[in-house]
């Protein structure tokens, strides 16, 4: 701040400085000292506290070497099978397919950034890409050889408050990265659509490994999107349907509905029947913001709010209305069914027992 | 001139060559002090908000945009609110400012205490904005009260320079807080409430309403005594502030908004998207550096200049991005924006402090500065609108036009600044 006086200073003002009683700069020489204390202070009790964890890489016993459920575990921010540890990578979140895994990290620091990394089901570290912003969802395709993931970006739209999301597609086969796939050409309602407010998230892929289905949202609206990537087009199929994910038959689209504006509660689960497009409420009453994962033809797990502290639990409800939701495992989250190593990538292999037992 | 005739208050300043001012007054450099270490503060809240809300808590990027939109347009009205208080009982600047800044901190504790609650969250975010609304117009008007009229702009320039010093700084500490702690979110609340905390204590020490006072003034004029709180329907019978504020607002709704500026470099160029979040760091940076002497130069040749050619800096932006070449247009991009930024919003409010009486100076300040953040509101999203009509390019080519017509009109309505 001394840089800034000048020669030539007016008398009156080298006065008043030169009054500045003793004790105002001791009260603040005090103060400053006791706030100081005070945030160090907590730093370092945050700090041992350990309740944040820093990322680890999977354990050696660790693989997707069983059909099962496998999920985020809240407690150690690792990848985990049902019942079994919580062996796996630290991801945020995770998703698979096939032979190989997908798992969003955030990496520390501002701005955020996300970590995408691609695993074989020994968890060996096949591929890593780093991208702008935070987590928000990922999926393999079934065949393993598709991978699409978004981060959710701050201050890159128009309104200064708005928000931006990016999605990514990553082809195995190929090695192709479409770092976001935004500039795909959009027909919304059978027009070519420009804007630069248009957002994508929540891709789920077609058996096929080229259809996928997907949210986009521009002025104001979300409209559920069929994209081809071969052919590089996209077009609305439905408004108001975000997070959608495919059933493994490939006729029905599991997602969440906007219900309500209070923003507390918006959503809803809903499925809709491809064929026709009607679409049916799910018995699950509260608001589900998570992109639905079926755990097999017939069932849908998703993370809610968790009970009791935690921060999510995995929840199971039945896909065609019936039924009641069913606590499936408290603190977890991003929940995924694996098939056995060399089964067929669809189909109704079981890997959920919970809608079952919900029903008895 | 104009601003003479309608105030002769200000005939009685310092008898210096203009822009060649002593030292910077101290309630400046204190205030300054205070806004640096407040952004410190607020800027490290705004880095992980999105992290702590969206990944810490799970909320979805509409809750998010929900959230973080809340209340946004409504902080421009509180600015009058905050002016008016301010001007009411002969000056309360700085209780007013504090009471704001000290609402801003207390709300990092609003988002320590709320947990995961998206109410109290909400109601947090309210507060800060709230405290940030009221604070800005008093705090404006003490700078110009405790300054020298000719020393105006390195006043505000100064005072400028320090604030984005604290904003590019925030972001750091929140960082370091991160790191230290493994993503502890609240660890990072509680030091911004500390920051925040230091800021009101600096503001509570070292400013001095008594700093207006002990500039020479000459008595109130009796004849046409002003309302104790002049509404804005009081203040705009000003004709210098009724054109101040119109040049403002007519120049703010041919602004596109930085954040479109920020989308069409990063498309045109097709930038790396790791480097978007940079972009506005660059463009703060030149803001810093610049800000001072541009402050400085107003103060010689008058702000009205300034401030015009400021805006041509944005114009000469749109129009390369119309015609955009490479690397060399992303700096030169970033490098206008600072331009304009350094010699557009310090300046404004010397140029405008400078026409306005004391008595009614910070309510005078809230009405300009409304109507330029209302007017940029309204230009953001005409531009979004014509975009998702006609596509980026036609769009700014629209903007240039419309900033080109603002700034001829400007030229024309914009009182002159230069001191006697």
């Amino acid at each position: 701040m001394t840089a800034l006086d000048l020669p030539g200073a007016a008398p009156q003002d080298a006065e008043q400085e030169r009054r500045t009683p003793v004790w105002r700069l001791l009260v603040l020489g005090v103060a400053v000292l006791a706030l100081l204390g005070g945030s160090l202070g907590y730093v370092l009790h945050a700090r041992g506290r350990g309740g944040a964890h820093r990322a680890v890489a999977a354990d050696a016993s660790f693989a997707l070497d069983r059909p099962g459920l496998y999920y985020r575990d809240a407690a150690t921010g690792r990848v985990a099978r049902e019942s079994g540890p919580a062996g796996g990578p630290s991801c945020d979140r995770f998703h698979a397919g096939g032979e190989r895994s997908l798992c969003l990290r955030a990496l520390p620091g501002t701005p955020a950034r996300t970590e995408a990394v691609v695993y074989d089901r020994a968890f060996t570290r096949l591929q890593s890409i780093t991208v702008p912003g935070v987590p928000n969802r990922a999926r393999v395709s079934a065949s393993g050889n598709l991978l699409s993931w978004t981060a959710f970006a701050v201050g890159d739209s128009y309104a200064a408050s708005g928000f931006s999301t990016r999605t990514s597609v990553l082809d195995l086969r190929s090695g192709y990265l479409i770092k976001s796939i935004e500039d795909i050409p959009l027909t919304v309602d059978g027009a070519r659509h420009h804007a630069a407010d248009v957002n994508y998230w929540g891709v789920s892929f077609a058996a096929d490994d080229n259809r996928f289905y997907a949210t986009v949202s521009t002025g104001g609206r979300t409209h559920l999107v069929e994209g081809d990537l071969a052919a590089w087009s996209a077009r609305t199929l439905r408004e108001n349907v975000e997070c959608p994910s495919l059933s493994p038959d490939g006729t029905r689209i599991a997602f969440k509905k906007k219900v309500s504006d209070d923003p507390a509660a918006p959503w809803r689960l809903y499925v809709l029947d491809l064929d026709g497009l009607r679409e049916h409420p799910l018995a699950e009453t509260r608001s589900v913001d998570d992109q639905a994962a079926w755990l097999d033809g017939a069932t849908l797990g998703y993370a809610l709010p968790g009970g009791d502290g935690r921060s999510t639990d995995i929840w199971t409800v039945p896909a065609d209305g019936t039924g009641a939701p069913v606590l499936r495992v408290p603190g977890a989250s991003s929940p995924v069914a694996v098939q056995a190593p060399g089964a067929a990538p669809a189909g109704n292999a079981a890997a959920g027992s919970g809608h079952t037992a919900g029903h008895g | 001139m104009m601003y003479l005739a309608t105030t002769g208050r200000r005939t009685d300043a310092p008898a210096r060559p203009a822009g060649t001012g002593g030292r910077v007054p101290g309630t400046v450099l204190a205030l300054g002090a205070v806004s640096l270490v407040t952004d410190v503060s607020s800027e490290m809240v705004t880095a992980v908000l999105p992290l702590y809300l969206v990944l810490g808590l799970g909320l979805s990027p509409l809750q998010f945009g929900f959230l973080d939109g809340l209340f946004n347009g409504a902080t421009a009205l509180v600015r009058l609110l905050g002016g008016r208080l301010a001007d009411r009982g002969g000056g309360r600047h700085r209780s007013v400012a504090g009471a704001g800044y000290l609402l801003s901190a207390l709300s990092r504790l609003g988002l320590l205490l709320a947990g995961g609650a998206a109410g109290g969250i909400a109601a947090a975010l309210a507060a800060d904005r709230l405290g940030k609304g009221v604070r800005t117009a008093p705090r404006d008007a003490l700078i110009s009260l405790s300054t020298p009229p000719a020393d105006l702009g390195r006043a505000f320039g100064v005072h400028r320079a320090m604030d984005t010093t604290g904003a590019l700084l925030g972001p750091l500490a929140a960082f370091a807080v991160l790191r230290a702690t493994a993503d502890a979110y609240d660890a990072v609340f509680v030091v911004s409430f500390a920051t925040g905390l230091l800021g009101v204590l600096v503001l509570a020490l070292f400013v001095r309403d008594g700093a207006a006072a002990a500039l020479p003034k000459t008595p109130k004029p009796r004849a046409a005594p002003r309302p104790e709180r002049p509404t804005v329907r009081h203040l705009l019978r000003d004709p210098a502030l009724r054109r101040i504020t119109g040049a403002a607002a007519l120049l703010g709704a041919a602004t596109v908004g930085d954040s479109f500026l920020y989308l069409l470099l990063q498309r045109l160029l097709d930038l790396p998207t790791e480097v978007f979040p940079l972009l506005p760091l660059g463009a703060a940076a030149c803001y810093l550096l610049l800000a001072v002497p541009a402050g400085r130069l107003a103060d010689r040749t008058g702000r009205r200049t300034p401030f015009l050619v400021g805006h041509l800096a944005l114009l000469a932006g749109y129009l390369l991005l119309l015609v955009p070449t490479g690397p060399a247009t992303l700096v030169a991009v970033l490098v206008l924006l600072g331009v304009f930024y350094a010699s557009t919003d310090g300046v404004l409010m010397a140029l405008a402090g400078a026409a306005l009486p004391a008595s009614g100076r910070a309510g005078g300040l809230a009405v300009v500065q409304t109507g330029q953040a209302l007017a940029r509101l309204v230009g953001a999203a005409a531009f979004g609108a014509a975009w998702t009509w006609w596509g980026s390019g036609p769009a700014l080519a629209a903007a240039a036009l419309a900033l080109t017509a603002a700034l001829v009109a400007a030229r024309r309505i914009l009182p002159e600044g230069r001191p006697a």
